[in-house]
């Protein structure tokens, strides 16, 4: 496809203006540019066909099945798109709640974040939840925050935070951003934390050890209410990674568990716009210890009116007004509409579709760990890479059968990973072509496997070179 | 297998005697785990860096990872070829794929660490 500079042709426009009918005036010349800018030249319907098909090259959940792991691509269902355009929320001035006068102006949307902070509070067991962290990892750094401000008020002096080597990459990097030396913690055979290695790492020094339930191998911590019973003796915090909370909705609660503080992705759980810029929203929760420091102002609803307050001991702003909005929308809607009932089996269904996927496929790639997957598994592509076809290659050619790939080289405890989220949004037709899809490329690994190398060959581009755009980065073209 | 005159890390360093000086690096098994590296952050020439300190850092298109000190000792030197050239690491791990060089090493460190064939079999152990 050509570039829109390459459609470009002298005096093509794609707007007319009249006449000029009033003095022609000139700029000073120290504002005018020295060269005309080089813009393309091209009319209406050239900028609508480049834009569409560019749009028809996008490979998305609306148009493919998506199971990257670790990343729950579901289904963003479009009620929620409709309930964010409702011009009451989206043609809202977000100055009218800062402005007590005006505020009677705009107590539908304070309530909308009343009401969905308390209703994600009841789903992990927290005791308050802010919605302004615009991003997963935003909610971490901001839930590390809150845990520094939580030792800083306490007089403690804590600069230490476990991370397990199951974690996300992005756990130790927000420790580390928020000022904390990172300590990481290792994983048992089995693919769970090892109690004796928390309980070896564990000193004065410690202030929190960060957990991701179900962790990154898609497994279950067991010992959860241990390890928070160990750090809450030395007075350290336990932090959730919300990351995979699609796996135990309804079913456990990172509150019950005994986790303080934790962020929620809603565009992972709840159903809202996830990659390509999403927005993201990465709301955190916390439990009694760390209430006072949230972020502010907060909603608060006194005799059925809605008013802002900042907490007392308030870490400040950690993002404009209240977060992306208007994803808390679609979210509150994905919310409602589900219910209870609906979330709970949303996880199960989850749950189950990665066990039926993990079922078919374990006679034919080697499974990570034996048993116990929720919401995800994992498989390592060791022995078809002996053979000279990676991960990678297997990645590439799914995307000939119209599949995306799953997650690949993470997690990083794995060789050769291939991490599978199939998600509860898809039925049994499309995981059964996906798994028959995965079983046909295994076999092309022993019958041709040069044939993988060239993959993909259908796409609007071949196999990029990763490793020159990684070394050579020029933006500046 | 691996080069006798090395000593091993179980992160897969290597440290070899160069006449005083002593050169670390990265071995074949781990920038062949690594893939095509693509860049590679070294220490401050000059600075003192204790056993197991995080010393350095690669990138490949798969995975960042720290490298650390295999023993004590002042940074004298670092392998800036690798900035322009970070694919020296897989090329050539132990010759012009190093990383940097240390100064006033303790011997006895050194005595703790593995030798190739110790390593050969931590790897092999580790592998599969």
């Amino acid at each position: 496809m050509q570039l829109i500079f390459e459609k470009s042709r002298p005096g093509r426009r794609a707007a007319q203006f009249d006449a000029l009918d009033v003095p022609e005036a000139s700029l000073p010349p120290a504002l005018c540019r020295a060269e005309p800018a080089e813009l393309p030249e091209v009319s209406e319907l050239d900028v609508v066909r480049h834009f569409t098909q560019l749009s028809q090259q996008n490979f998305g959940v609306d148009s493919n099945f998506y199971p990257l792991g670790s990343c729950t691509m579901k289904y963003n269902p479009k009620l929620a798109e409709a309930v964010a355009a409702y011009p009451g929320f989206s043609e809202l001035h977000p100055h009218l709640s800062t402005c007590p006068a005006f505020r009677g102006l705009c107590q539908g949307a304070l309530e909308l974040v009343y009401e969905t902070e308390q209703a994600l509070a009841e789903i992990a067991g927290m005791r308050k939840v802010s919605l302004q962290p615009i991003a997963g990892a935003h909610g971490e750094l901001t839930g590390a925050l809150l845990m520094a401000a939580y030792h800083r008020d306490k007089g403690n002096a804590k600069d230490t935070m476990l991370v397990p080597d199951s974690a996300h990459g992005t756990n130790p990097a927000s420790a580390a951003i928020a000022g904390f030396k990172v300590v990481q913690v290792a994983s048992a055979a089995d693919g769970t934390i090892r109690l004796d290695a928390v309980k070896e790492a564990l000193n004065e020094s410690v202030a929190g050890l960060m957990l991701t339930c179900p962790n990154t191998h898609g497994l279950f911590e067991p010992r959860v209410r241990e390890i928070a019973d160990l750090l809450h003796e030395s007075d350290a915090l336990l932090y959730y990674d919300g990351a995979n909370l699609n796996a135990i909705m309804g079913h456990a609660r990172p509150g019950d568990l005994g986790f303080d503080v934790m962020h929620f992705n809603l565009h992972k759980t709840f159903g809202t716009p996830h990659g390509m810029g999403g927005p993201g929203s990465g709301p955190v929760g916390v439990g009694e210890r760390l209430e006072a420091f949230l972020p502010g102002p907060r909603v608060v609803c006194e005799g059925g009116r809605y008013d802002l307050e900042t907490p007392a001991k308030s870490i400040g702003k950690v993002a404009a007004f209240f977060g992306n909005f208007l994803i808390a929308v679609r979210a509150c809607a994905y919310i409602r509409h589900l219910g209870g009932p609906g979330l709970k089996e949303a996880s199960e269904n989850a749950v189950l579709n990665a066990n039926y996927v993990f079922a078919r496929l374990k006679g034919t790639y080697q499974p990570a760990f034996e048993s116990g997957f929720m919401h995800e598994c994992v498989f390592s592509a060791a022995p078809q890479a002996k053979a000279g076809v990676r991960a990678l290659d297997i990645a590439k050619a799914l995307l000939d059968y119209g599949l995306h790939a799953p997650t690949v080289y993470f997690p990083l405890t794995v060789r050769e990973s291939l991490m599978i989220e199939p998600t509860e949004t898809e039925s049994k037709d499309t995981l059964d072509a996906f798994c028959d899809a995965m079983i046909e490329i295994a076999g092309k690994a022993e019958s041709d496997p040069d044939s993988l190398h060239a993959a993909p060959r259908t796409m609007p581009v071949g196999r990029l070179d990763e490793v020159r755009a990684a070394r050579q980065l020029d933006c500046s073209c | 297998m691996f080069p006798a005159e090395c000593r091993f890390t179980k992160d897969h360093e290597w440290i070899r005697d160069d006449g005083g000086q002593h050169t670390v690096g990265i071995t074949a098994f781990a920038a062949e785990q690594l893939g095509d590296v693509t860049y590679v952050e070294l220490p401050e020439p000059g600075s003192r860096l204790s056993a197991g300190d995080t010393a350095a850092s690669v990138e490949s298109v798969k995975a960042a990872s720290d490298v650390y000190a295999p023993a004590g000792g002042e940074v004298c030197e670092v392998n800036e070829a690798l900035d322009g050239k970070p694919e020296l690491v897989n090329q050539d791990p132990y010759g012009e794929g190093w990383f940097f060089k240390l100064s006033d090493v303790d011997a006895d460190e050194l005595e703790q660490l593995m030798d190739a064939a110790a390593y050969e079999q931590f790897v092999g152990e580790h592998s599969e």
